[in-house]
């Protein structure tokens, strides 16, 4: 068991840090759903930040990177909001298109810019940072906060938003339209505004999560690189019960799911590598037909205009 | 400009381009094109075409492998069947995780789909490499588990064939069939369609996931047995997303898809010239895609207030 004492650190560390891509682009989704609507163009917008923060860092360095991967997944989600919102299209098709697009989009841009091959790029990175102090309590302390810039900012962002959600007028207007639109809006809520709003939040969260991931990361961008993570964080929703602190409980589990995958390379188990690719695709179907039902989703949710 | 005229030669700019290269590309987009919108009519957004085409190609091939020297006649055949229920088992995944848990098909089945391209990728490495353990592929097939050309001197197979057959038979059992007509009423309103023609639209439901994932493993086999004649990891660049594009663009409708298909394989076939003579990425297509299913979105909604302006002129 010392084996397993010596990975387990760093399998706790790999976990928070694979988590934290999956947990900014679940709580920005998990605004857009307060207010009713469902986004499945949550890839698109996560691929176009992983672009952004490439072409971003490569011009202005590593910070430069991470704002034009929020700008990028906010211009995504604002088309989306413009076909479910102006054209009142149905929010699963439109959702699905912006993803392709966004894919399509990148690939090519990729491609074109960076050369067929796509090279080995070398981006400029965030490193860990340890906090002073902090990062030398004992037991947990060299895990929780010896991780890149991201890690702290959502850290910082689970508090804010269930103080916003839950003790701002603006925050309760949201959940509002989410559950009862008509209603919201004889109480004076102007519901396309704030869901413009949610939507564009959530887009913009998806690009700090396609820039973490590139940026804290993987240290380089790929063509579809986000791998189903933006379906994932729409099942992150679920699993956590559309709250703000279950959700980020959910990004934690697959934090771990992904980060499995390091910890049986390290172990050096005779098995093939697909099943700890396939495990949190697995792993979302098992969660989500255990945790069944729609609850807890708000009843506006998918719903076309 | 370069780049458009090598679309155009690479598609259509003679017969062999024709026949050899949209053809066949339209013809696993014809077969999923029919697959998304049969579930589509219903109601149900499967967007795993993706995962049971690589399901129907897998079981396909492990049949072509393991009776090479079964006669054509029978090998063939048993090839469409097992492609078949491979597909239709795999969306029944997805199926039963709807029905019995609730589960959102859009995310089951996108999540199966990553599943279904890591269990190939397995198989490729694993139990069905080829024996030299070289690359990751399996062994060619024997002949007899080559589908045949339809044509003397070109690549067209007979899974195109199986296509135009299969989107007549779609749209006969839509519009013509008790069962068709329950399809298209779980489609139009769910609530309605079981509490005014007691249909059972759970069931309903779940047929029609099946049927859809079993057109879209007849695709699977039909790429195998007809085109690579072997299992490959990236069998499929992403038919079963276009696929989404080709049955919307042809609103649903089974003889519209095989004009769509069509389309969408002359796009596919002059992208891949495209890289080739002009250097520009077959991504693009992927592109064009996303713009005509966002299209059809934008066209839908002026259609709607048009037919909302006409029946009331008065208030509008």
């Amino acid at each position: 068991m010392i084996e397993l004492g010596v990975l387990l650190l760093p399998f706790l560390e790999a976990s928070l840090r694979t988590a934290t891509p999956l947990g900014f682009a679940a709580l920005g989704e998990l605004v857009t759903e307060r207010a009713g609507v469902i986004n499945l163009g949550l890839e698109g917008a996560i691929i176009a930040g992983c672009f952004g923060a490439l072409a971003g860092a490569g011009l202005g360095g590593p910070y430069a990177g991470v704002l034009a991967g929020i700008a990028a997944g906010a211009a995504v989600a604002m088309v989306f909001a413009v076909f479910v919102l102006a054209l009142r299209a149905d929010q699963i098709i439109a959702g699905t298109a912006m993803t392709l697009l966004a894919l399509g989009i990148t690939g090519t841009l990729y491609r074109l810019v960076y050369g067929a091959g796509g090279a080995a790029l070398d981006t400029p990175t965030l490193a860990p940072w340890a906090l002073p102090g902090l990062s030398s309590l004992p037991g947990l302390g060299p895990v929780l906060f010896t991780q890149p810039l991201p890690t702290y900012v959502l850290y910082l962002l689970v508090p804010a938003l269930l103080w916003w959600m839950h003790r701002t007028g603006a925050g309760l207007a949201l959940r509002a339209i989410g559950e009862h639109r008509a209603a919201a809006e004889a109480a004076g809520v102007r519901s396309q505004r704030s869901r413009a709003a949610a939507i564009i939040f959530g887009g913009a969260m998806g690009g700090l999560s396609g820039a973490t991931l590139v940026l804290a990361q993987v240290g380089t961008f790929n063509e579809g690189m986000s791998a189903g993570r933006g379906f994932i964080a729409i099942a992150i929703v679920v699993l956590g019960r559309w709250s703000v602190l279950g959700t980020a409980l959910a990004a934690l589990v697959f934090g771990a799911a992904f980060a499995l995958q390091y910890l049986f390379q390290a172990m050096d188990w005779a098995l093939p590598y697909q099943l700890f690719l396939a495990f949190p695709y697995v792993l979302t179907l098992v969660l989500l037909a255990l945790l069944r039902g729609r609850a807890a989703a708000p009843l506006e949710l998918g719903r076309q205009d | 400009m370069e780049a458009l005229a090598a679309l155009w030669d690479g598609a259509f700019g003679s017969p062999f381009a024709f026949w050899s290269a949209t053809l066949v590309r339209a013809t696993p987009l014809l077969l999923l094109g029919l697959a998304v919108a049969v579930a589509f009519r219903a109601g149900v957004l499967n967007i795993g075409a993706e995962g049971q085409l690589l399901l129907g190609a897998a079981a396909a091939a492990a049949v072509a492998l393991a009776f090479g020297d079964a006669p054509r006649l029978v090998l063939v055949p048993a090839m469409v069947l097992v492609g078949a229920l491979a597909g239709a088992a795999w969306s029944g995944i997805a199926a039963l995780l709807r029905r019995r848990y609730g589960v959102l098909e859009v995310i089951s089945t996108i999540m199966l789909n990553f599943v279904a391209a890591a269990m190939v990728s397995w198989l490729v490495r694993g139990p069905m490499q080829e024996p030299t353990r070289v690359y990751p592929q399996s062994s060619s097939f024997a002949d007899a588990a080559h589908w045949p050309f339809l044509l003397n001197g070109q690549r067209l197979h007979l899974g195109f064939a199986l296509g135009v057959l299969a989107a007549w038979g779609l749209w006969w059992w839509l519009e013509h069939s008790a069962a068709g007509f329950r399809v298209r009423a779980v489609g139009g309103g769910a609530r309605a369609a079981a509490s005014a023609g007691g249909v059972d639209v759970g069931r309903t439901i779940s047929r029609v996931f099946l049927l859809s994932g079993a057109l879209a493993g007849v695709a699977g086999a039909s790429e195998v047995g007809g085109v690579t004649w072997a299992l490959y990891e990236g069998l499929s660049p992403g038919y079963g997303y276009t696929a989404i594009a080709v049955a919307l663009l042809a609103r649903l409708d089974p003889r519209w898809i095989l004009v769509t298909a069509v389309f969408f394989g002359s796009l596919d076939a002059g992208a891949a010239a495209m890289q080739r003579d002009a250097q520009v990425p077959s991504v693009v297509v992927q592109i064009v895609v996303a713009l005509v299913v966002l299209t059809v979105l934008a066209a839908r909604y002026v259609h709607a207030r048009r037919l909302a302006q006409r029946a009331a002129p008065e208030t509008a």
